[in-house]
């Protein structure tokens, strides 16, 4: 019964998405008031019954109904509480479910904090949320039920994927489609916009908001993937250029050209038609991560869900949007005023180059991602694009930009002093340099890149914490004046610069696990010792092992440091119920400086375990940083300027910086 | 800082193989097998490398390329015995022929491009062309200033 009215409730939401696109719009046409103001109402009824039948899905999961033929597939009683409702979105049906329950949130929160929008704005903008709804919609209630029912019933479900049984797991993909999805919000606003003919400062102040959070989920789901990806595929690996990872990859590289650009728009009134045409791009490129994942056309751990006639629907959505989009802003753009104009050498400048270089390097990923594909389909030929393209081609974009990171946040706008802007980072390219320097002495024929690489995480860290230093006059002017001026600074401000540090530090965490990790592959039987960097790991003994869903082995390791214990990590080999499907848990010992990883493979013929050791320097930081980044977004979210659902203008006539 | 480094200095050791009983006793060529084997795509499990993949294929080509290795052979030797096995679609680092030079160059010519037309549209903008105030703006202006 409850199945029932979730599918219910999913088709009411399709009708009414088709009210939301098309009455607001046609009101926002005519100036007829009650028509545009009608879109909040459908949005929030919207909204309302996506909610509906996402509950009535986890409701399912959670007392698991195997009448519900998407539980039964992807769900099994013994499952722990968790992994039932990480479940849902466990497969494709649900995952779609998830994707509009998201969207709807995203509406939804531009109609309650959207007050202060012109209304013939907000409907425009609701309206464009309606219609990708409802492309949506209509998908999952046409192609993609995730309430269909089974009869008889069976007395078992079959059980989520146990590689996917994980807590970091559990929680990516909530947070990568908040990323994915939010930027469909840039999106409406880009496509109201051009409808207007209007795009000013107002408007990117608050498109700026929306694509911040998405950005933020975006960084934060990707770096749980990678995260997982590290610790739960067993080989160390973090970031492996799969298809699926260049998905949720691309958006983020236009999310934060966006970001950068839209800082332009709202200062200088300038780039308009750019950060429109971006807003666009990155949710193409959501909407087109979203078909690669969901279609299954590439091949990839991913694609649980092959399905060629589902690829063709998610594929004619993705051409009628991108299409239109792009249809409109050719149409559209030429009207829009070009603003304030800048010498290359400018903040402006610099932001310019900024987005270059990330589209650029979204370009490589995008070509890297698709080329065999289209190469097969046109010729025939089959070939692999792996990492080694990614390193030779993305790796030479970024490292310019990450050069020019803290020079451009020195620069002022307009027209700027590029050598008083070096001035003022000397201490930190002499730090930089020194690092480098220090580097090259102890790795001595290393490879180049590590002392490079190490120079350009300290260059960041120090290039913002020069310009903090700079904008509190900190050594300059007395210490309680700094502290004054430091809380006073703008929260946007400090976010940028701990954005721009995270990132350094995220440098130098993949330069130092790239270029200077220890694997140590040996047999051990219990009691045996072997080296890892400058620890020894002793396997102490295996024991069985018994889990709610799972079965398996588990193997002790004693981590010692010269002859002193520091640790005992555990290493499991499970078993899953009910397929037996194997996986392996690591046995990490986690420290800023490094992660001494263990493995316990295969049996060997005279009854040892292989075992593969590894020592991870500096790994943490690539998470450390990614969360550092994330931290910065939301400081800079909660600048009162940005801040989603900021006062009304009339209510704040002398209180708003004239910024 | 210096602690760090400090540490990497100790971890100068070298790399070892993928399996125990697979790794060759001369570590520069076990380190030319590794750098080998992590450019060849596993065919069982097609998003890793013959050097991470458990499959038996892939540590079958392990050994070969050792075996390989053992007798002489240069890396572009071995590459293009391995092609001939499996095809280009093994090489994870795609060859630069006339069928993928559009996927190499396209990310260096987007830059290209987008610095042409950086500079061309300086040139456009370098006549200052803030436009003059509309009648009513003006006239707000006027307003404004009594």
């Amino acid at each position: 019964m409850i199945a029932e009215i979730g599918h219910f409730a999913l088709i009411l939401a399709l009708a009414v998405a088709a009210y939301q696109t098309l009455v607001p719009l046609m009101g926002a046409a005519r100036g007829n008031r009650q028509m545009i103001a009608s879109a909040v109402p459908a949005t929030l009824i919207q909204l309302v019954l996506v909610y509906v039948a996402f509950a009535a899905l986890t409701h399912a999961y959670l007392i698991s109904d195997f009448s519900v033929q998407n539980v039964f597939e992807n769900s099994h009683s013994a499952k722990p509480l968790l992994y039932k409702i990480s479940g849902v979105w466990g497969n494709h049906e649900g995952s779609m479910l998830l994707w509009v329950f998201i969207l709807a949130s995203f509406g939804g929160a531009v109609a309650i904090f959207g007050e202060n929008l012109p209304p013939t704005l907000r409907a425009r903008v609701l309206a464009v949320q309606g219609s990708i709804g409802f492309a949506f919609l209509l998908f999952i209630v046409v192609a993609s039920n995730p309430f269909a029912r089974l009869n008889p019933v069976p007395i078992e479900g079959n059980g989520l994927n146990p590689v996917l049984q994980d807590p970091a797991l559990a929680f990516h993909p909530p947070f990568l489609y908040a990323g994915y999805v939010g930027l469909s919000v840039a999106f409406s606003f880009a496509i109201a916009a051009l409808i207007d003919g209007k795009v000013d400062a107002a408007w990117a102040r608050w498109v700026r908001p929306w694509t911040l959070a998405a950005w933020m989920f975006l960084t934060i789901g990707i770096s749980m993937g990678s995260w997982w990806a590290y610790y739960e595929l067993g080989w160390g690996g973090w970031w492996f250029w799969d298809p699926v990872e260049n998905a949720s990859f691309m958006p983020w590289l236009v999310a934060t050209a966006l970001l950068h650009s839209a800082i332009v728009v709202e200062k200088r009134n300038a780039l308009k038609v750019w950060t429109v045409l971006l807003s666009i791009l990155a949710f193409s490129l959501s909407l087109l991560g979203t078909f690669l994942v969901r279609s299954g056309v590439l091949t990839s751990v991913h694609a649980f869900a092959v399905d060629p006639a589902r690829g063709v629907f998610i594929l004619a959505i993705l051409c009628f949007f991108i299409g239109g989009a792009l249809t409109l802003f050719a149409w559209r753009a030429p009207t829009l005023k070009a603003g304030g104009f800048f010498s290359p050498i400018s903040r402006e400048g610099g932001l310019v180059l900024n987005n270059l270089f990330l589209c650029a390097a979204c370009a490589s990923v995008l070509i890297g991602t698709l080329y065999p594909l289209a190469l097969e389909i046109v010729t025939g030929e089959k070939i692999s694009v792996g990492p080694p393209y990614f390193n030779l081609t993305f790796g030479p974009i970024m490292l310019p930009l990450l050069l020019l990171v803290p020079i451009g946040s020195q620069l002022s706008w307009k027209r700027a002093d590029l050598f008083a802007a070096l001035q003022r980072l000397w201490a930190a390219a002499a730090l930089a340099i020194g690092l480098g320097v220090l580097v090259l002495i102890a790795t001595e024929r290393g490879p180049w890149l590590a002392p490079f690489g190490m120079a350009l995480g300290a260059w960041l860290i120090f290039g913002s914490l020069a310009d903090l230093a700079n904008r509190i006059a900190l050594f300059s002017a007395p210490l309680p004046t700094s502290l004054s001026r430091l809380a006073g600074l703008p929260r946007s401000s400090l976010g940028m610069t701990s954005a721009h540090a995270g990132l350094g530090l995220m440098i130098i965490g993949i330069i130092a696990i790239t270029l200077w990790k220890v694997e140590h592959i040996v047999a051990m039987k219990p009691g045996e010792r072997a080296d890892i960097g400058h620890y020894t790991v002793q396997f102490v003994a295996e024991t069985p092992l018994t889990g709610e869903n799972y079965t398996g082995r588990a193997g002790q390791f004693r981590i010692l440091r010269g002859d002193s214990e520091i640790a005992t990590v555990v290493s499991e080999k499970r078993e899953f119920k009910p397929m037996g499907t194997p996986t392996t848990e690591v046995g990490l010992y986690q420290t800023l400086a490094g992660d001494v990883y263990v493995v316990m493979g295969d049996r060997t013929a005279d009854g040892a375990r292989v075992v593969r050791l590894y020592f991870n320097p500096l790994v943490s930081l690539i998470w450390l940083g990614a969360l550092i980044m994330f931290f910065g977004g939301a400081l800079s979210l909660t600048d009162r300027r940005y801040r989603v659902g900021a006062p009304k203008r009339k209510l704040t006539p002398a209180g708003v910086p004239a910024e | 800082m210096r602690w760090f480094l400090l540490c990497f200095l100790l971890l100068a050791a070298p790399a070892h193989a993928v399996q125990p009983d697979e790794t060759l006793p001369d570590p520069k060529l076990e380190q030319r097998a590794r750098d080998l084997s992590t450019g060849f795509r596993c065919l069982v499990c097609q998003n890793q490398s013959i050097d991470e993949s458990d499959a038996p294929l892939a540590k079958d080509l392990r050994v070969l390329i050792r075996e390989h290795l053992t007798r002489g052979a240069s890396d572009a030797e071995i590459r293009d015995f391995v092609v001939a096995r499996y095809g280009e679609f093994v090489l994870l680092k795609p060859r630069l022929t006339a069928s993928t030079a559009v996927l190499w160059a396209t990310p260096f010519l987007i830059i290209l491009a987008g610095i042409i037309v950086i500079l061309r549209r300086r040139k456009v903008s370098a006549v200052p062309a803030e436009s003059a105030l509309s009648a009513e703006e003006q006239k707000a202006l006027r307003d404004i200033s009594n």
